[in-house]
């Protein structure tokens, strides 16, 4: 075995930005997790054990335990079959580009990873769920899977195994709420992509009424290593209780943007200022949206916390997909967050008042503040609004999402508001 | 009428689904890609074949933002409007996009080359501004290279 790795997800991608073949990607020890598990004797509740041990959280966003997910799946002769894995690579979120990279410069880790995640809940048919515009993902994707499928690593009794597994590729029609993992359900079912009621949660009624598993494109490329290296190395890869590496990016005006593969718990700071290069010449920060478009609003106070589930929690944010949207000083902060509230309006589904009605009165608002006619009471009508699409307010996290970074925003930012109200302008046009 | 072509993609899509009308997604966007759009003809061939009504058709098709009910020119521009573009100069991309084409945001051009439509993030924050023509992702964006690229599409 070549030397174990400090950056398993990214190790084998190649400067120049072409894709790890199926060779390339055996020469460097790939599909060696995938003859570990099916050569090895393990079972299926043990590929879980392992995972659960090694306390792999879901890197789509919300951070469910990988393990704990997998094992509410029914397995044995009298489960309800098939069985369905899903890969969510629909990346949607705002401000988010890390599950591109992974797609696109290594597509076989994430084969191999489903494949296991497969074994592991007895899955007889697995979709990567791919948002349409990432073409050259779409590419080389089909590729891989062809070339899996010759190399037996896909199809009937994998390698000699007892094990079968199909794998389909499926384009999204473009819409965020594809992403929400039971509007993704209904996507793939051919459906408008509203999301279900839950319970009954997907890994026990998914896809088809069948038993679903839905996981993120990094939370599965970290599951070969997984196998590979076991729980205590995963664990001593990241610097806090979230273990392993994640994938951290930066955008807006910061010298270097780009993304990251660091050690799980980080700080905010280090990802700023050594990976990021800081800020640009001529601007300063004001804050930052430390995962994507609906995590809450941080500033300067915050930025010596670790980025993982746990500590950015305890801030009153969250880490989210890792990949940040720095806001300087030369961009407006209700502009901002009108944007983000203009995204969220139009990509609601419509199914609950408070999110659709709520999102396009909010638009509104900040649309009439930009445009110098906000008024004295807007800033009391948009913290009501956000605090209607608190969590189990509505129907899916869409809603709560979208508040998180409005009231951060009115909580940070209050005087740029009020600013704007009493010159009846915007200062930064 | 659908072609024989159109016929053999959606039934190789189709396989992949236990019940027939899941394909109908993966079917508007194979018709979409050898016609441009699904018109409302199209729609009904697309029903017709897979056992579905014309109203539940249409009504996932107007769910999706990468279906097109309506006809777009030779090339399709995607000018991402979310936040990190936002942030690095989506505005002054989007007035020089109009003002070299002549058209606003779901417009297409007299001569039929370029309908010009706003996409949310296209995933390329960090080289943000970002656009996609057709097939093709463009980023880091200035007046310049927009001019640049639209050159190469004829
Ligand atoms: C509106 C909305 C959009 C989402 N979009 C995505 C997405 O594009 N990719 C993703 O992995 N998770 C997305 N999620 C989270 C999924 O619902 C789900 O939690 C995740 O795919 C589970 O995978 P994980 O446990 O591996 O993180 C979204 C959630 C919501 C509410
Ligand atoms: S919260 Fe919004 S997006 Fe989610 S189900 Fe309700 S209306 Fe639809």
């Amino acid at each position: 075995m070549t030397p174990v790795t400090d950056k398993p997800l990214t190790k084998n991608m190649r400067p120049d930005g072409s894709v790890v073949d199926i060779r390339a990607y055996e020469q460097a020890d790939g599909y060696q997790a995938v003859r570990k598990v099916l050569h090895g004797g393990m079972t299926p509740n043990a590929v879980t054990d392992a995972v659960k041990d090694a306390n792999l959280r879901g890197r789509g966003g919300a951070g469910f335990p990988t393990g704990q997910k997998w094992s509410f799946v029914p397995l044995g002769n009298n489960a309800p079959t098939p069985t369905y894995l899903i890969c969510n690579a629909d990346e949607m979120e705002p401000g988010t580009f890390k599950d591109r990279l992974l797609l696109e410069r290594d597509p076989h880790q994430l084969i191999e990873g489903m494949i296991i995640a497969g074994f592991a809940i007895e899955a007889d048919v697995a979709y990567i769920f791919l948002r349409g515009e990432y073409v050259l993902a779409a590419e080389r994707l089909s590729r891989a899977i062809a070339e899996a499928y010759d190399a037996h690593y896909l199809g009937k009794n994998i390698l000699g195994s007892d094990y079968s597994l199909e794998l389909y590729l499926h384009l999204s029609g473009g819409r965020y709420m594809c992403g929400e993992e039971t509007g993704l359900l209904n996507a793939l079912e051919g459906k408008r992509a509203n999301p279900r009621s839950k319970p009954p949660f997907p890994p026990v009624v998914g896809l088809f009424g069948k038993p679903t598993v839905v996981n993120n494109v990094e939370t599965l490329c970290c599951v070969p290593h997984i196998i590979n290296h076991g729980a205590a190395w995963f664990h001593a890869l990241g610097r806090t209780h979230d273990a392993g590496t994640k994938l951290f990016g930066a955008s807006g005006k910061v010298k270097r943007p780009g993304l990251w593969e660091l050690p799980m718990g980080t700080t905010i700071r280090e990802i700023l200022e050594e990976h990021a290069g800081g800020m640009r010449d001529g601007v300063t920060f004001r804050g930052l949206l430390p995962g994507g478009a609906s995590t809450d609003f941080v500033t300067e106070e915050h930025l010596d916390t670790p980025m993982d589930f746990t500590a950015m929690a305890k801030i009153g944010s969250r880490m989210g997909t890792g990949t940040m949207i720095v806001l300087d000083d030369q961009t407006c902060p209700v502009g901002m967050t009108w944007n983000l509230m203009h995204f969220f309006a139009q990509e609601s589904c419509g199914w609950c008042t408070p999110c659709w009605s709520g999102l396009g009165w909010v638009e509104r608002i900040l649309t009439s503040m930009e445009d110098g006619q906000g008024q004295p009471g807007d800033l009391d009508k948009l913290a009501s609004q956000a605090k209607m699409w608190g969590p189990g307010a509505t129907f899916c996290a869409l809603a709560p999402g979208a508040a998180e970074p409005l009231q951060s925003a009115l909580k940070y930012f209050r005087d740029d508001f009020e600013r704007h109200i009493r010159e009846k302008r915007c200062p930064w046009r | 009428m659908l072609s024989t072509e159109e016929i053999s993609e959606i039934e190789a899509e189709a396989a992949h689904y236990p019940r027939r009308d899941a394909v109908c997604i993966d079917a508007m966007r194979i018709v979409q890609r050898h016609r441009g759009w699904v018109s409302d003809d199209s729609l009904h061939d697309i029903a017709a074949h897979l056992g579905m009504s014309v109203t539940d058709l249409d009504s996932v098709a107007t769910f999706y933002n990468l279906i097109f009910r309506r006809p777009v020119g030779r090339h399709v521009i995607m000018i991402c409007d979310s936040v990190s573009c936002w942030v690095m100069g989506y505005d002054r991309m989007r007035e020089h996009l109009g003002t070299r084409l002549g058209i606003g945001l779901g417009e297409t051009t007299s001569d039929n080359r370029f309908t010009l439509l706003p996409i949310v993030c296209l995933g390329c924050c960090d080289r943000a501004p970002a656009m996609m023509v057709d097939d093709d992702l463009h980023s880091d964006l200035d007046p310049q290279k927009i001019d640049r690229a639209l050159e190469t599409y004829t």
